[in-house]
């Protein structure tokens, strides 16, 4: 066999799956611009052409879930330097054991499942048996239980609490690798010159981490409208769901519960066109301003 | 002057040490609280007595748990998915990213674009919903290992890791006669440790934590995955209701069977879900750091 054959061959079905996977649904999005019920064929729907897309724009509900979506994607913007923070403070601490210890803990939250971090939280803040209310009780500070997960006017904090719980030590993880990076003779250099503990963080490691910082402030625009499914998912309730339900929880609600899937195909598409422009403004001011494209 | 620093220096470091941990103990607490409270006597936990300690311990939720025909299967179906899951996406996503770094590649530049571009292409969940209906995915258990098998991101880092290798052992294997796939088990995979245990902890535990898949297209009981059981349960009164009914609590004495609360279930159920990861997990963090600094290299 040539080798050029047999390259092509171990290709192949790699390629396939990623077509499969990824690219075929992408046809889906053809149902949107039909009147399209599960079980009926596509040939027997009506073409209705941009419909859903009208209907979107005059839905009442679409601006209230664009508003969530912004104001807590806004919001974990404002809360992103705190990484940075805890990376410049961690590499502060002198011992490598119980800064390695204080790494591990703090990323562990990453990694278990949404639905997991919901039964934490559960367990934590439940009206009747959480662990909240009950030591609340028996020191006599209220007589009324607390009902954190349902009370709508904090949702959007409570939510970006939930999330920086979650991702704040894994976050740190990449601007400690930065931190590290830095020349050593740098701060050796500053020290000759007397410059203390707050200078050198000040004129050596911030500046040595802001490049990073803002590449992933800037890929961060692309995803302004996915806050992500999950975590709004689990969290949901009728009391908050006017605060956090988000513009991926909606797609999943039109599309899933209510099973209006043409609709739901709208919205969804519209949300992809929309990051794929997003992504691209935040590209070009990448290059303008860095002179390097963040893609 | 001197002193003024040293004692603002001094209160910095108290500061510092202060802070941190107490983010670090709210990271690590409520997984502590749930363990202690799963292994002491449900009346006493349900009463808000456990805190720091367990009271009067036992492992009776544990084995009327294990006990749990139910439990049981989808902590096998988990483990399934998280093996075949892992192991799959890292061998094709390697082999993948192994083809696309050969110049003799046919349309190797076309691929790769097609697979760049597929992070930013999303069809969203509808259509991904139905094309997975048309594949005959649902209820099946392909589905939770197939679609994951490709990942674009995996493929870069695994490409750009194999364009830094020496390409002086390779050569010479092709000289001996060796074809390209020979290579790439041999040689390439050996060589590229790092980097494949990297993203397979990445894939691993992106397995283990799945459930949305299982939950929209999987209603077969032999399929449930554990983090799907254990929403169900969290969530539905009745589910928990069938979950007690199937235990058997004949061995226990009168007392315990009379405090198995809801609670506890859920407790019980949670920790079982999270013991794997907090296992696996101190071993394996290194693996995570490695594979993000890879990933900050290309960035």
């Amino acid at each position: 066999m040539k080798p050029r054959t047999s390259l092509l061959l171990m290709a192949l079905p790699c390629f396939i799956l990623l077509i499969a996977f990824s690219y075929v649904p992408l046809y889906g999005w053809i149902y949107t611009f039909f009147e399209y019920k599960p079980g009926v064929s596509l040939s027997d729907s009506a073409f209705v052409g941009w419909k859903y897309f009208e209907i979107a724009f005059s839905d009442r509900e679409v601006f209230n879930v664009l508003r969530n979506t912004l104001v807590i994607s806004f919001l974990s913007i404002i809360c992103s330097p705190l990484p940075v923070f805890f990376a410049i403070l961690l590499s502060e601490i002198p011992g490598k054991r119980y800064r390695n210890f204080l790494q591990t803990v703090t990323t562990l939250p990453n990694f278990v499942s949404w639905v997991l971090v919901y039964s934490i939280f559960f367990s934590i803040f439940a009206v009747d048996d959480g662990l909240l209310n009950q030591l609340l009780f028996q020191l006599g500070i209220v007589n009324e239980p607390t009902n954190l997960l349902a009370n709508a006017d904090i949702a959007w904090y409570f939510q970006t609490a939930v999330g920086i719980w979650k991702g704040l030590g894994f976050s740190a993880i990449i601007y400690f690798a930065a931190i590290t990076g830095i020349d050593p003779e740098q701060y050796d250099a500053a020290k000759v010159d007397g410059a203390g503990l707050f200078q050198m963080i000040r004129h050596i490691t911030i500046p040595g981490i802001i490049p990073t910082y803002l590449t992933l402030l800037l890929l961060g625009i692309g995803s302004l409208l996915s806050n992500g499914m999950e975590q709004f998912y689990v969290f949901n309730n009728a009391l908050v769901e006017d605060k956090i339900q988000v513009l991926d929880l909606y797609v999943y609600k039109i599309g899933l519960t209510l099973s209006d899937y043409s609709y739901s195909i709208a919205i969804g598409m519209a949300k992809t066109f929309v990051s794929l422009v997003l992504l691209f403004i935040a590209n070009w001011i990448a290059k303008k301003v860095r002179g390097e494209s963040i893609l | 002057m001197n002193l003024k620093m040293t004692w603002r220096l001094r209160l910095f470091h108290l500061f510092n040490y202060g802070i941190l941990s107490l983010f670090a103990l709210l990271c690590m607490y409520p997984f502590y609280y749930i363990f202690i409270y799963t292994i002491s006597s449900p009346d006493a936990a349900g009463r808000g007595k456990v805190t720091l300690l367990p009271i009067e311990p036992t492992l009776n939720n544990y084995i009327l748990m294990f006990q749990n025909d139910g439990i049981v299967s989808a902590f096998a179906v988990s483990l399934s998915r998280t093996v075949i899951g892992t192991l799959l996406s890292v061998f094709v996503s390697a082999l993948f990213a192994y083809v696309l770094s050969r110049k003799q590649t046919p349309l190797r530049s076309f691929m790769y674009r097609v697979t760049i571009a597929s992070m930013y292409l999303n069809a969203g969940l509808i259509p991904w919903f139905l094309v997975m209906k048309a594949y005959g995915l649902n209820n099946n258990f392909l589905l939770y290992v197939l679609p994951g098998a490709v990942s674009a991101y995996f493929v870069l880092l695994v490409k750009v890791y194999i364009e830094q290798l020496p390409s002086s052992l390779e050569e010479s294997a092709i000289i001996d006669g060796a074809g390209y796939f020979t290579v790439f088990i041999k040689i390439i995979i050996p060589l590229s440790m790092p980097v494949l245990a990297a993203i397979g902890v990445f894939a691993a535990v992106g397995q283990w934590n799945s459930w949305f898949d299982n939950m929209i297209l999987v209603d077969n009981q032999k399929l449930q995955t554990l983090q799907y059981l254990l929403w169900r349960v969290l969530n539905q009164s009745e589910a928990i209701a069938q979950a007690m009914q199937r235990l058997d609590t004949s061995n226990l004495n009168k007392m315990d069977q009379v405090v198995i609360t809801p609670m506890s279930i859920k407790m019980t159920i949670t920790m079982i879900v999270t013991l794997p990861i907090l296992l696996v997990y101190p071993f394996m963090q290194r693996f995570f750091v490695k594979g993000i600094m890879l990933g900050a290299v290309k960035g």
